[in-house]
């Protein structure tokens, strides 16, 4: 009983463009998506930029009264849903009640809360607020495993359906806990990824109030800057990525193609800050070493490290630690890169964009760069892929995030078998 | 993907994959801790759950006298004060108080500090379904009519969804795998095959169920909006599912935390187990009101504890309280087991539904039940003829218990069932 799982389905809805051959166009040119937040009005903030989808939810196919029923996370979701599907090869495929969803997001439906609250509260003047301002539809943005539940019916799925929520980690975890249900059996193939679309005030204003977000407003196109001297924080991003995972003999069965293997995962408590990060990365090292032995890999055949570089000074610094611990002398060898110097960080969901970027890497034998990297910071040694895509050989990524709550993750991707077409 | 690739496989023996064919009795419960309507703590709850008291009356969280439902079960005389160190007060919903209480408690019965153990050893997973709502809601407030700088600097993390496992993480210093799912009512469940697979890939202990509160204006507003709220205002009847005459539901905040273990190691430690999950499923329902996803959990729950339906002893109910959502319930009971072919229970009258934390609750409620061989009452209602359901109404029943089966569902078509079976012939003294 080894069951071994494999991508052969992918859909993404990302800064600078919908669609997975959009994502891989801007990532691996080292382009920015990065802006002057334009979703609503955000001149009394402290950070005024975002890396933003261009995102129409008419052209997607979405009639107005689901434009305004569903939140934009889902309708990202659902986007890049049909997309993973399409790919993957016909829905006929699959039987429903051997489909299962995990879905990640950190904040669920916070724009539709953020704006809803500000309805039925005459904008916080009432604390007992008017119900009957109320949609119909609130309990869906109050409880956000409606979101799985809207992909889980585009889907058609009738097995184990849930969302997962552990923050900035939300999306390797999903991923990560969807090729555990394929493992174990419970499910033959299972739609599975990450949305987030937290470009709201109140969103803004709680990385504000702890500055964890950049304040380069007069450069929003560079301001996001993992490994450089000159970061000063995250970029608040927002998009999808879904994949269809498939247990191995199941997608050979159907000739689907393969992207990866989901080969390793771990995670890990930091128990040390619901925000900061153990300076010594003991965790977030632990967490990759669990999950190569898993994908019974070492650390020197790690051919690219996905990191989570945020850009925030103590992220970079602690993820270079843990790479160090975990990966000893193959550190210094292996290249690093952020793609959230490119899309932001779009907390809950970019751990499955990252996933994306990591199997189009092993697809495209191209490692994706870390943009605006041009000040090197002499805390930070290892190779971080600056400015320009590598062409290189990538058969296995490492990819890793780190989350408020003090959750660390590690998933380890490696290039399909030959006999996947 | 061009062929030339190398496979980088993995050795496949060397995967931590457990054997589904193998019922998982290995996953024990030695500690329980609560917090619910009828009782902190949870030896007060096990007795007024067996004494029939009900936790639900008048809501006095907030003022709920301008709202068509006024009711709630609110956990009494929490003093988080009392409780907590003062350093947590201010970054806490109350939610993740309650959370922390239990967490707290549930070590504490089982008679382990994690910190003894290994590193990486003990992990936490939780349900929660909406955050610390509470506090959202006071910092929605905050930005909305006073700007964005009043906007607390706990706002990042006191809201969301993922707060009670950082924040127990952090306490208890359970540094192994961390988890969190969201699925409505069914989380409770959720959580526990999210552990129980960590369990499977080594983890020795995992903290686990769910914790839920969201009593105020804005919360109450998004469950009004939902339609199915019971408006009676008589504490004593206005959630009695399986009646005829069923109007709907009572909300309620709070649950359980268990600390589930490995077996051997529990033994091996001398902890006495309350019981063992042994099996768990869950289904999804593409369309909530004409789906088999309860029943194929059901089903799914029992094939994996490796039993059949006729070693079901009880069953806890998941006894939503709408006409149609009690009928699909008693259907796949009547399905499963025959008229009134099992005992069946609903605790749940007694304190609301409780979210994430109802399934949660209802699991502890399974294992003392499993330990002290005692079926508790449903209280409130009398069962339509119709659903031919053997309720246990009022006063609890002694019976022996091998195995029971909890029964769970959340809004959208989520379904969840768990096996809950009796462990070794000593039974544990009531505490």
């Amino acid at each position: 009983m080894n069951r071994r799982v494999v991508i052969t389905g992918m859909g993404v809805v990302a800064p600078g463009g919908t669609g997975v051959k959009e994502f891989w166009s801007l990532i691996s040119a080292g382009r920015t998506a990065t802006r002057s937040i334009s979703l609503f009005d955000a001149s009394a903030f402290r950070s005024r930029i975002a890396a933003e989808c261009d995102f129409v939810p008419e052209d997607h196919g979405f009639t107005p009264e689901e434009a305004r029923r569903l939140d934009r996370a889902v309708q990202f979701a659902l986007v890049a849903t049909d997309e993973a599907l399409r790919s993957s090869g016909p829905a006929g495929a699959l039987d429903p009640s051997r489909t299962g969803v995990t879905l990640g997001s950190a904040v669920g439906c916070t724009i539709g809360l953020d704006r809803e609250y500000a309805h039925v509260s005459r904008s916080g003047r009432d604390w007992t607020v008017d119900h009957t301002r109320a949609v119909p539809w609130l309990y869906d943005y109050f409880v956000p495993s409606s979101m799985a539940a809207e992909v889980a019916r585009r889907a058609g799925a009738r097995g184990p359906v849930s969302l997962v929520s552990t923050g900035c980690t939300s999306g390797l975890d999903s991923v990560g806990h969807a090729a555990e249900v394929i493992r174990e059996g419970s499910a033959d193939v299972m739609v599975a990824g990450a949305t987030e679309a937290p470009i709201s005030p109140i969103t803004v204003a709680c990385f504000d109030a702890i500055r964890a977000t950049s304040s380069y407003n007069d450069d929003p196109e560079s301001a996001s800057r993992p490994f450089d001297r000159t970061r000063n924080g995250f970029v608040l991003g927002e998009g999808a990525a879904v994949f269809v995972l498939e247990e191995l003999d199941h997608a050979r069965r159907r000739g689907a193609h393969a992207y990866a293997e989901i080969a390793g995962f771990a995670s890990r408590c930091n128990s040390f800050h619901m925000t900061g990060l153990r300076p010594d990365g003991r965790e977030m090292a632990e967490a990759i070493t669990q999950a190569l032995r898993m994908a019974g890999a070492e650390p020197a055949d790690v051919d690219y490290v996905n990191a989570h570089g945020s850009g925030t000074r103590q992220n970079d610094r602690h993820e270079t630690a843990a790479f160090k611990l975990s990966l000893a002398a193959h550190a210094y060898e292996t290249p690093v890169s952020s793609i959230k110097s490119m899309i932001g960080h779009s907390l809950g969901a970019i751990g499955a964009l990252e996933i994306a970027a990591s199997a189009l890497a092993i697809e495209n034998d191209l490692i994706p760069p870390t943009a605006n990297l041009h000040h090197a910071d002499p805390e930070l040694d290892l190779d971080y892929t600056p400015l320009v895509a590598r062409p290189q050989r990538v058969d296995t990524v490492l990819s890793v995030g780190s989350g408020f709550g003090g959750f660390q993750s590690a998933m380890v991707l490696t290039a399909p078998g030959k006999d996947m077409p | 993907m061009t062929a030339t690739k190398a496979a980088v496989a993995a050795d496949p023996a060397a995967l931590p994959v457990a054997d589904p064919a193998t019922p998982v009795a290995r996953a024990v419960v030695t500690g329980i801790g609560v917090a619910a309507p009828n009782g902190l703590g949870t030896r007060t709850w096990w007795q007024s759950v067996l004494g029939g008291e009900s936790g639900i009356g008048p809501i006095t969280l907030f003022d709920a006298s301008g709202y068509p439902a006024r009711l709630a079960g609110e956990v009494p005389g929490f003093d988080a004060a009392a409780h907590l160190p003062g350093r947590l007060l201010p970054q806490t919903d109350r939610m993740t108080r309650l959370a922390l209480y239990a967490a707290a408690e549930a070590f504490s019965d089982a008679g382990i500090d994690p910190r003894t153990l290994p590193e990486h050893t003990a992990g936490v997973v939780t349900a929660s379904s909406t955050g610390g709502f509470e506090f959202g809601q006071r910092e929605l407030q905050a930005l909305w009519s006073q700007g964005s700088e009043y906007v607390s600097v706990y706002q990042s993390f006191a809201w969301f969804y993922a707060v009670n496992t950082g924040q127990i993480s952090i306490r208890h210093q359970l540094r192994g795998p961390g988890g969190v799912v969201v699925s409505d009512d069914t989380g409770g469940i959720d959580a526990v095959v999210q552990a129980r697979r960590q369990l499977r890939r080594g983890t020795r202990l995992v903290l686990t169920g769910g914790v839920d509160s969201a009593l105020c204006p804005w919360g109450w507003t998004a469950r009004l909006a939902e339609g199915t709220l019971s408006t009676d205002d008589r504490p004593t009847a206005a959630y009695r599912p399986f009646a005829a005459d069923a109007c709907g539901y009572v909300a309620g905040e709070g649950g359980a935390l268990l600390v589930l273990e490995d077996a051997v190691a529990a033994r091996d430690r001398g902890a006495t187990a309350y019981g063992a999950v042994s099996g768990c499923a869950t289904a999804f329902d593409p369309d909530p009101a004409d789906g088999d996803g309860l029943a194929r959990a059901a089903e799914g729950a029992l094939r994996d504890a490796g039993i059949t339906a006729d070693q079901v002893d009880a069953v806890f109910a998941d006894a939503f309280g709408t006409p149609e959502a009690d009928r699909a319930e008693a259907a796949v009971l009547r399905e499963l087991f025959g008229p009134y072919g099992v005992l069946v229970t609903a605790p749940k009258t007694m304190t609301g539904r409780l979210s994430a934390g109802g399934a949660a609750l209802d699991l502890a409620a399974a294992l003392c039940a499993v330990r002290e061989g005692v079926v508790p009452p449903t209280v409130h209602t009398v069962a339509a003829p119709a659903h031919t359901l053997d309720l246990v109404r009022d006063k609890p029943l002694r019976t022996p218990l091998r195995h029971v089966l909890v029964l769970a569902r959340g809004r959208g078509g989520f379904n969840a069932a768990a096996v809950v079976s009796a462990v070794g012939p000593a039974p544990r003294s009531a505490r």
